[in-house]
């Protein structure tokens, strides 16, 4: 029983991780570039549901708060890249690699000027309510969280697979000239992209905030740690981040539990490490062998 | 842009053009030599500071510059130099023997390393290394009869040819110490430049595939600019250990490796010159801000002190320079030079840059 509780409560926090792990993806399919401020957006979006939410701030209701946010961060994310990413298009991968690790820093500035460095919680509907199945006691936000991952996960599975818009985002992800050349706004694909993203780092940061306390710098941490979900999943595949969100998610409790507690803690480098050693292109590899 | 007259076969492999170039060096030298003199001991701290991590930002830009392989966990190697410099010298080692063994260690351990994590490039490798830089972190407190634990290790004075060093007791001993070290360094990372070595690394920055064909043995370049890389960090990281004189594990976070990593990127990648500009930016910044939020007070205006700001600072500077001159301060420098040369010919889109579009050999 001791170990089921575990394994739930792992899988609500794998995820967090594989929602993080998600923007990665959707990013890295748009551009082949990865977001290191995935993990501050997400804090960004934690703070705004917070400052929406919360009784003793704005005091909006719960859903509306939610979507507001989801909101603002999707149209950050359309108007960061639309006013300053595309201007490195075409540029070597690093670029972008390194513009958005200096995102990051400033976005964790400006949060931490804004809101301040005290951990904060969001007030939720389902906060300190528990399920009881026969002698399992899980918290309804774990529920709620592993609902909202999986209809999510399922939606944008459907919209890559079904709709044209998502035709058209892995079309520019593929062969950006091709695209332009079939008529695909390339540019604006990109920066819905991007929206997409903000909107999913939005949910993860409330479901984050939800289950316990964000600070400013958490980002960080947490975007390596997402960060090591998609490798592991193998970057570009959506059920793949999903899949290392988990595996991550339901590792570190039974690390913490079973083993000496620094092992437990760089376990997940650890896996990504041997991951990226023996299958360099992740567990759902969606490359082939690089031809000249 | 003046014609260059080769009047003998050395000129070709000189490595300044001409006695200008050579004058203009010269002058650095002599001003780095006389500034601890004009300057008081808080500058020339300072100074030293700047000094080591330019040596660091030297090693970072070896391999990201010059061979393109991205790391984002350099301080590892750093913490590596450092721990093995301070356990050797706190059991009797003198501080030279000790210094060129922690070279050697942080240099054997990135050719270790590199085997297995060099297979991955781009965003992998640089994902690689930062999870190796976590990992280091975490090796730090817990190889606690060498590291000293949590609470680390403090850096003995060092005896050199009858000298003691310090860095607070004798402030200009020891920026002398860093100079001379740094001086070195940046020769022979110069010479190897324009060695077949260099070369080849060089070349497998610009295409493996096209070096692979042209007989160069991209494995063994690769291995080779890894390990003289986490050398030369790792020299860094036992000089670093002085300067800051106590050193633990909070002294090489991963930040730190993120940190580096940007401070050549600033600087400008590819260039000897970058490192340096970049570490005049991370070290004096913090300084500008300071002076900054002092003038403001002056003229009335109070700044809380925000914490994190000489960060966030420096990570706007590198937006701002990632999106009008991806090549850093070097490439500003660059242009600002030809626009004097050229006068008044110079001409916009002198220094543009093909672009790449995307393309992938992803299925989904």
């Amino acid at each position: 029983m001791d170990t089921l509780q575990l394994l739930i409560a792992g899988i609500a926090n794998g995820c967090i991780y594989g929602l993080i792990a998600l923007g990665f993806v959707l990013i890295y399919k748009a551009s082949e570039s990865v977001n290191f401020a995935q993990g501050d957006m997400m804090i960004l979006g934690a703070f705004l549901a917070i400052a929406l939410i919360n009784t003793n701030q704005a005091d909006l209701p719960f859903l509306l708060g939610l979507a507001l946010a989801g909101l603002t961060l999707g149209v950050f994310g359309y108007l960061l890249d639309a006013l300053l990413l595309r201007r490195v298009f075409g540029q070597p991968q690093l670029t972008m690699v390194v513009l958005t690790i200096a995102l990051g820093f400033v976005l964790r500035f400006i949060i931490g000027a804004i809101w301040g460095h005290d951990p904060v919680g969001l007030e939720s509907p389902v906060a300190g309510e528990r399920l009881t199945i026969g002698a399992l006691t899980i918290p309804l936000v774990d529920v709620v969280i592993i609902g909202a991952t999986v209809f999510l996960v399922a939606v944008l599975w459907l919209f890559f697979a079904r709709t044209r818009l998502g035709l058209a985002m892995q079309a520019s992800s593929q062969n950006q000239m091709a695209a332009y050349y079939m008529g695909i706004p390339v540019k604006r694909v990109v920066s819905l992209v991007w929206a997409m993203s903000g909107v999913v780092a939005a949910i993860a940061g409330v479901l984050f905030a939800a289950k316990g306390a964000v600070e400013p710098s958490a980002g960080l941490v947490f975007g390596i740690k997402a960060f090591a979900a998609a490798v592991i999943g193998g970057l570009g595949s959506l059920p793949g981040a999903l899949a290392g969100g988990l595996l991550i998610g339901v590792m570190e409790p039974f690390a913490g539990r079973y083993l000496p507690s620094h092992v437990a803690q760089v376990s997940p480098y650890v896996l990504m490490l041997v991951v990226l050693i023996v299958r360099p292109s992740g567990l759902f590899a969606q490359m082939k062998q690089k031809k000249v | 842009m003046k014609p260059r007259f080769k009047t003998s076969y050395d000129a070709d492999i000189d490595r300044f053009h001409g006695r200008w170039h050579r004058a203009q060096y010269l002058i650095l030298v002599a001003a780095a030599l006389i500034a601890p003199w004009i300057l008081g001991n808080y500058y020339v701290g300072e100074l030293s500071s700047v000094l080591v991590w330019s040596l660091a930002g030297m090693g970072v830009m070896l391999l990201v510059g010059h061979t393109g392989q991205v790391s984002l966990g350099h301080a590892a190697f750093m913490a590596i130099g450092a721990f093995t410099h301070l356990a050797l010298m706190l059991r009797g080692w003198p501080f030279l023997p000790a210094l060129l063994a922690a070279t050697l260690a942080s240099g054997i351990s990135g050719a270790l390393l590199a085997r297995p994590i060099l297979r991955l490039s781009g965003i992998y490798l640089a994902i690689a290394t930062l999870a190796l830089g976590i990992l280091v972190e975490d090796l730090a407190i817990v190889a606690e009869p060498v590291t000293g634990g949590v609470r680390g290790l403090v850096a003995p004075p060092i005896e050199l040819f009858g000298f003691t060093i310090d860095r607070y007791g004798t402030p200009i001993a020891f920026y002398y110490l860093c100079l001379s070290i740094v001086v070195l360094v940046t020769l022979a990372y110069a010479n190897l430049l324009r060695s077949p070595t260099g070369r080849a690394f060089i070349a497998v920055r610009d295409s493996e595939i096209s070096a692979r064909a042209l007989g160069v043995n991209v494995t063994r370049t690769k291995t080779l600019a890894f390990a003289l890389s986490c050398g030369i960090t790792g020299l860094a990281g036992a000089l670093y250990a002085h300067l800051a004189q106590a050193v633990n594990f909070e002294s090489f976070l991963v930040i730190i490796s993120i940190a580096l990593l940007l401070q050549v990127i600033v600087g400008g990648l590819g260039s000897i010159h970058g490192a340096f500009f970049g570490a005049v930016v991370i070290v004096l910044l913090p300084q500008g801000i300071a002076i900054g939020r002092d003038l403001l007070a002056d003229v009335g205006i109070r700044v809380a002190a925000y914490p994190g700001l000489d960060m966030a600072v420096f990570a706007v500077i590198i937006i701002v320079l990632m999106v009008l001159e991806p090549r850093g301060l070097y490439g500003v420098w660059l242009r600002v030079r030809t626009w004097l040369e050229l006068f008044p010919l110079y001409r916009k889109g002198m220094f543009r840059r093909a672009r790449s579009y995307l393309k992938t050999e992803r299925l989904k």
